[in-house]
């Protein structure tokens, strides 16, 4: 397990000094995900010991947001002056996005039946 | 009285405070989640957001003190971000199959999610830091938070959008869909995981566990293609 838990770390610092050296914009944990992605992809499976970390660290993921979420207090100030602005927004782009999703995929599939 | 007013002096100097608060809070709206079958406007970590912002007012304690103690559970974001690979490799092993369609839509969904964003927002007179905060959110949050925060965004402005689309797509997407016509559950999971992440992902499962699986590979594939498709959006309208 200690390991395991070095492995996942040693991805994380190998993608940040990465991003630092190269001033690449993705964040270092991105490139850490993609990096054990490929190596997954080669390798053919997901040893079982890291598919129990992963669960164990994944199940409560919503709990590791909390800390930066609340950082949101300091920004009450320009949410309540952009309120409609923002709520406009997010609704608007979402569901746009949701339809545009949709019908592109339902286009493809239909596509593809037709023809084989 | 001025015994309590120690005890309290010492608690909000210590780190262990804030740390059990955040943990507890969570576990509570954790717990009203479930007993509310998954209503997604209880999502636990808005509600845990919320209760902990109100007792940060109360108690005029600022964000850095909080930090002090939170921080132990923010630093675990990294590597449960490196570990997401994890369920992104089981999801993409399903797409053989279909994947040229599904590849393209989710191509397609992604920048129209993130253009429709910064489209609309400029449009409403939002400024760049708001509109870099925006873009990532159809992400799941570890990866749009960090996205944002590379890129000069607020990442506790970029949770609170990615937990307030999440909510969006779980609540309207599915009515949307139906309006259009839309009746394969295969497509609906697959649109709400892609543009509204995990919160509508777990909606998705509630619907079938079709749905629910096309909805988790969709939120896998987007937060890969989000987190490379952001950057350079921004870079290409000048934004960064």
């Amino acid at each position: 397990m200690a390991g395991l838990i070095a492995i996942v770390l040693a991805l994380q610092l190998a993608g940040e000094v990465v991003v630092r050296l190269t001033g690449l914009p993705v964040p270092g944990p991105v490139l850490g995900m993609l990096t054990l992605f490929i190596v997954l992809v080669i390798r053919g499976r997901a040893p079982a010991g890291l598919e129990g970390l992963a669960n164990a660290l994944l199940g409560h993921l919503g709990l590791l947001f909390v800390p930066a979420g609340v950082g949101v207090v300091a920004y009450l100030g320009l949410i309540a002056d952009r309120w409609l602005a923002l709520i406009t927004t997010l609704i608007a782009s979402t569901l746009v996005a949701i339809l545009v999703t949709a019908l592109t995929l339902r286009l493809l599939l239909k596509r593809r039946g037709e023809h084989g | 009285m001025s015994e309590l007013v120690g005890i309290w002096v010492y608690l909000a100097e210590q780190p262990l405070l804030w740390l059990t608060v955040t943990v507890g809070i969570y576990a509570i709206a954790h717990r009203l989640f479930l007993a509310s079958h998954e209503f997604p406007l209880l999502n636990p970590v808005l509600i845990s957001v919320a209760s902990i912002v109100g007792l940060l007012l109360l108690t005029d304690t600022p964000y850095t003190a909080y930090f002090d103690g939170a921080q132990f559970i923010h630093f675990m974001l990294g590597p449960a971000t490196v570990l997401l690979a994890i369920p992104l490799y089981a999801q993409a092993r399903q797409l053989q199959k279909q994947w040229l369609p599904l590849v393209l839509a989710l191509v397609v969904g992604s920048v129209s999610a993130i253009l429709a964003a910064v489209a609309i927002g400029w449009m409403l007179g939002l400024e760049p830091a708001l509109l870099i905060s925006l873009m990532p959110k159809s992400a799941t949050t570890p990866i749009a938070m960090a996205t944002s925060e590379q890129l000069g965004g607020k990442a506790s402005l970029t949770a609170v959008f990615v937990i307030f689309t999440g909510i969006t797509g779980a609540v309207a997407g599915v009515p949307l869909m139906r309006l259009f016509g839309e009746r394969n559950a295969d497509v609906k999971g697959f649109a709400l995981g892609v543009v509204a992440h995990g919160i509508a992902t777990a909606r998705a499962f509630q619907h079938s566990d079709k749905a629910g699986a096309y909805a988790g590979l969709g939120m896998g594939l987007n937060a890969a293609l989000t987190a490379l498709l952001v950057p350079l959006l921004a870079w290409l309208l000048g934004l960064y």
